[in-house]
């Protein structure tokens, strides 16, 4: 075990685990912050994804010891009052089915509109690939993403 | 005005008891999480009071409504359409509704099963007697208290009027409707009525789902909880010889590890180990560091065996066939030409985005148990079993109370499923999660990784279907298909569809070949494959008979529908006279499983909306129809060569489901559904080498993603049908919409799924 000083969502956090422990576990199971979701472990779903320093990376394969010091933003810290632009967008589209992979996605999109606020269809797409919906609810994803792009 | 006569006798019906400081049971935060407005807009202020109307509604004294949502939520939006059936007949407005997931309660609610797209069909006419009850329980009570008849009374949106100008609040009676006598008969609105049936309703859940709160099974935390990660046999039909944890208990966070012997959904019991930690990463961990040896107990087998195995069984006819009209087999005979091929599908894995999990504690007074279940009753049951809870005495009534008082001292919680597809029918990991619980003492949250729940699965059955037809002057003369499936086959009804009753000459036979390999429902359980194989052949025997493939849709359902007249005739003459019946339709064709005259409405309206036939250069078309789950679907799809490969640019989609409750979640249904068809048709392979599959993850199993998704146009039928289920309908037929805009595109037909392994141009 280890003791890590992070920052997550503006706030300061210590926690004591294996320097090897994903930040989704982390975050999921030492830190109470269980909108990151587990997909796959592999960095193949884009379920887990968070805001290391504002890009969007994969918590399933982001051990701790790689994030120390930088700042971390989880789907619970996108915005204060549910009011990111991506928010109301999936609101507006009433996007999810099941649900379970759409804090990835949003994450995964946050980061894609952060660098590019106009995206093309093809930029989304290949930004979107690493982002699996089982329930298919990617036309949606899409008209969010592109709702949201038009309204921040 | 319809009345109804309640169904539900008070006991069953009712919670009597008034829920005292119910307000103060529900935190903040959930309030506003499930609340369908925000916080802001809401119009009513949380109530200290609660008040138990029936099973479905209470009542506050605000006037803000709890409805209860009795179905699990796997991503099909019962949550909110249920709930929007029984507000709209109590008649109040949906901003001062707040929706709560009920438990498994099998005395007040019927059918808590996610499956088979029945929720919404079967719970229908309940849910609308519950908020017809209550409403007219409120105004019985408003009536009491102005010491009035009830019928001068009405009541609007929360709000209960009498004849005088007088009015009361719903919450201002509830106390009172708590304990009024349950109306024998009540009236239920008509359908132009309505007004939150057939209005958008946004997923009750949304803001959570996108604040990322707590929601799904695999979010639960309980104090003192331990994480535990579980060992199963790395391929069907080996059995655990022994295990050495030296090195996991060296791992920190791992507790301890257990060996343990549990029941499998046919029974037979096998053992498994569990590795239990104080975090999921620790079990993990532990999991991978357990060396345990496997030996084969029963034959192990490969995919590539059943395959053979598959084709000569389908060259063959079954003992019995399970539809036989006519002669088919003199047709064939007779017939000028053959059109005759086999279409192959491989097993699925059902992979849910949020893996398996379930929590237990079974240590304590009330036994917990908190997850992602489609099937809470049947559960409940098997760990009622397991735990060896109820013993039956032999004295019936006796055991009925008894079984009664267990079943009260199980709290079994369904949380929001990240998925269902038909994996969550099969409990396996509730019964993982309260043995282990059971040997350690602990309260226990079982998790699977993607990889124990690719490996552990119920999948799909692998499926092929042999399909001929005979062809006698440039007419379809006979239909024959015959289905050969792993562990089972398609129900008898499923031989009745479509062409069942519009071809004279028709048989179908099944077989199943026996594996140890476990495989059960996935989402539209047999028409997954059923839709596409069949849909793909009619597309290739309209070519052969030179008419356009939905022409010659059509042309066979008015024929059926002439004799689906006649049939309906004679049931009408013959209402209660079973033999007279028999006698009068002896020289009719049977009828088929669907009413033809649905199922021409939904092609014309797919074909009109699709511009088929007109399509503009370039694009390609290919159709499919298909009725399954009680809903009538028509699918076009519209294919372009990019880069000399064929591309799914377009799906349009014309569905009959009766009443549609919820416009947007049942386009969003829809759309998921064509889009789910289309993946799997296309990318979804999954085989086994010695018993162990040989994928494991998404790095080697591939689904559909966001740059493969066609753009997706949804229509629906307007009509004032009983609404029927869309979880399944639009998945069946999307296979053959695709194969059959491929061949357009290219001139090449596909026959085994995955098509981009079997396709030359898509490859």
């Amino acid at each position: 075990m280890a003791t890590f000083n992070i920052k997550i969502n503006n706030e300061s956090r210590q926690v004591d685990v294996d320097p090897d422990t994903p930040m989704l576990w982390v975050l999921r199971d030492s830190v109470g912050l269980v909108g990151t979701k587990y997909g796959c472990g592999i960095g193949q779903c884009g379920a887990c994804t968070i805001h290391v320093n504002g890009t969007a990376v994969r918590s399933c394969s982001t051990p701790i010891s790689a994030v120390e010091g930088k700042s971390i933003t989880t789907i619970e810290g996108l915005s204060a009052d549910a009011s990111h632009p991506l928010q109301e967008a999936w609101r507006e589209h009433d996007v999810p089915q099941c649900g379970y992979c759409q804090a990835g996605q949003i994450m995964n999109a946050a980061s894609l509109l952060a660098n590019n606020s106009s995206p093309s269809d093809t930029e989304i797409d290949q930004a979107m690939q690493g982002n699996l919906c089982r329930c298919a609810t990617y036309t949606r994803i899409k008209a969010a993403i592109k709702t949201a792009a038009k309204n921040s | 005005m319809k009345l109804i006569t309640t169904k539900h006798n008070r006991r069953s019906f009712l919670k009597v008891s008034t829920a005292a400081g119910g307000g103060m049971m529900l935190g903040f935060s959930w309030l506003a999480g499930c609340k369908p407005a925000t916080i802001e807009e809401m119009a009513k202020a949380v109530p200290s009071s609660w008040f138990d109307i029936n099973a479905f509604i209470k009542i506050g004294e605000t006037g803000l409504v709890t409805i209860f949502s009795p179905n699990p939520e796997i991503g099909q939006n019962v949550k909110t359409s249920m709930p929007m059936i029984v507000a709209d007949e109590l008649d109040v407005k949906w901003i001062d509704v707040v929706v709560e997931q009920a438990g498994l309660n099998t005395d007040w609610y019927k059918g808590q099963v996610a499956g088979g797209s029945n929720s919404i069909r079967n719970g229908w006419d309940s849910l609308r007697m519950a908020g017809a009850t209550a409403k007219q329980m409120l105004i019985n009570a408003a009536a009491k208290k102005w010491e009035v008849d009830p019928s001068t009374c009405s009541a609007s949106e929360g709000v209960i009027s009498n004849g005088k100008g007088e009015t009361l609040g719903y919450g201002d009676v509830a106390s009172d409707a708590s304990s009024m006598e349950v109306p024998e008969k009540v009236p239920l609105k008509e359908i132009k009525d309505f007004k939150i049936i057939g209005h958008d309703t946004r997923n009750v859940d949304l803001d959570n789902i996108i604040t990322g709160k707590p929601l799904f099974g695999l979010d639960t935390q309980v104090k003192g909880m331990k994480y535990a990660t579980c060992i199963r046999p790395p391929a069907f039909g080996n059995k655990l010889v022994s295990m050495d944890d030296t090195e996991a208990l060296k791992i920190k966070g791992v507790e301890s590890v257990h060996q343990i012997r549990v029941p499998l959904k046919e029974g037979r019991e096998v053992d498994k180990i569990a590795i239990v930690a104080n975090s999921t990463w620790a079990a993990m961990k532990g999991q991978k560091a357990v060396k345990a040896v496997w030996e084969a107990e029963t034959a192990v087998e490969n995919s590539s065996d059943h395959n053979n195995k598959m084709r000569k069984l389908a060259a063959t006819l079954s003992k019995e066939p399970v539809r036989r009209d006519g002669d088919p087999e003199q047709a064939f005979k007779d017939a000028d030409d053959v059109l005759e091929h086999i279409y192959e599908a491989p097993f699925l894995p059902h992979n849910c985005m949020e893996p398996m999990n379930f929590f237990a504690d079974v240590n304590k007074d009330v036994i917990d148990l908190i997850g992602p279940i489609q099937t809470p009753g049947w559960a409940r049951e098997r760990v009622i079993n397991l735990l060896g809870l109820y013993e039956k005495s032999g004295d019936e009534e006796k055991d009925k109370v008894e079984y009664a008082r267990i079943c009260s001292k199980i709290n079994l919680q369904m949380t929001r499923m990240g998925g269902g597809f038909g994996r969550r029918l099969y409990g396996d990991f509730v019964i993982e999660a309260a043995k282990i619980s059971q040997v350690t003492k602990a309260p226990i949250k079982v998790v699977f990784s993607r990889e124990d729940d690719m490996a552990a699965g119920t999948y799909r059955p692998s499926t092929k279907y042999r399909i001929r037809a005979a062809i006698k002057d440039k007419k379809i003369t006979a239909y024959h298909l015959t289905e050969v499936g792993i562990n089972g086959n398609m129900w008898a009804n499923l031989a009745s569809g479509f062409p069942a009753g519009a071809i004279n000459d028709y048989r179908v036979d099944i077989h199943a070949l026996n594996s140890n390999i476990t495989t059960g429902a996935w989402r539209a359980p047999y028409t997954n494959f059923l839709g596409s194989a069949e849909q793909s052949f009619f597309d290739e025997l309209a070519g052969k008979i030179g008419v356009d493939p939905i022409q010659m849709r059509l042309d066979l359902l008015e024929k059926a529908k002439v004799n689906y007249a006649a049939h309906e005739k004679f049931e009408a003459q013959f209402k209660d006279d079973d033999e007279g019946l028999k006698e009068a339709t002896k020289d009719l064709l049977p009828k088929g499983n669907y009413e033809p005259e649905k199922f021409i409405g939904v092609i014309k309206l797919a074909a009109e909306k699709a511009g088929w036939g007109k399509a503009p250069a370039g694009v390609h078309q290919g159709f499919s129809t298909f009725f399954s789950h009680n809903t009538y679907v028509a699918e076009v799809a519209n294919v372009i060569m990019e880069n000399g490969k064929p591309k799914i640019k377009k799906m349009t989609c014309a569905v009959d489901c009766g009443i549609v409750v919820n416009p947007v979640a049942a386009t969003n249904q829809v759309e998921g559904g064509m889009i789910d068809g289309i993946g799997h048709a296309m990318y979804g392979d999954f085989s086994f080498v010695n018993g162990k599959p040989v994928q494991t993850n998404f790095d080697n199993y591939r689904m559909i993603r966001m740059s493969e998704t066609p753009e997706v146009e949804v229509h629906f039928v307007k009509n004032e049908n009983k609404p029927t289920g869309l979880g399944e309908p639009s998945f069946p037929p999307a296979g053959g919409a695709i194969a059959n805009a491929i061949f357009s595109a290219t001139g090449e037909r596909v026959y085994s799924q995955p098509y981009i392994k079997s396709s030359k141009v898509l490859g």
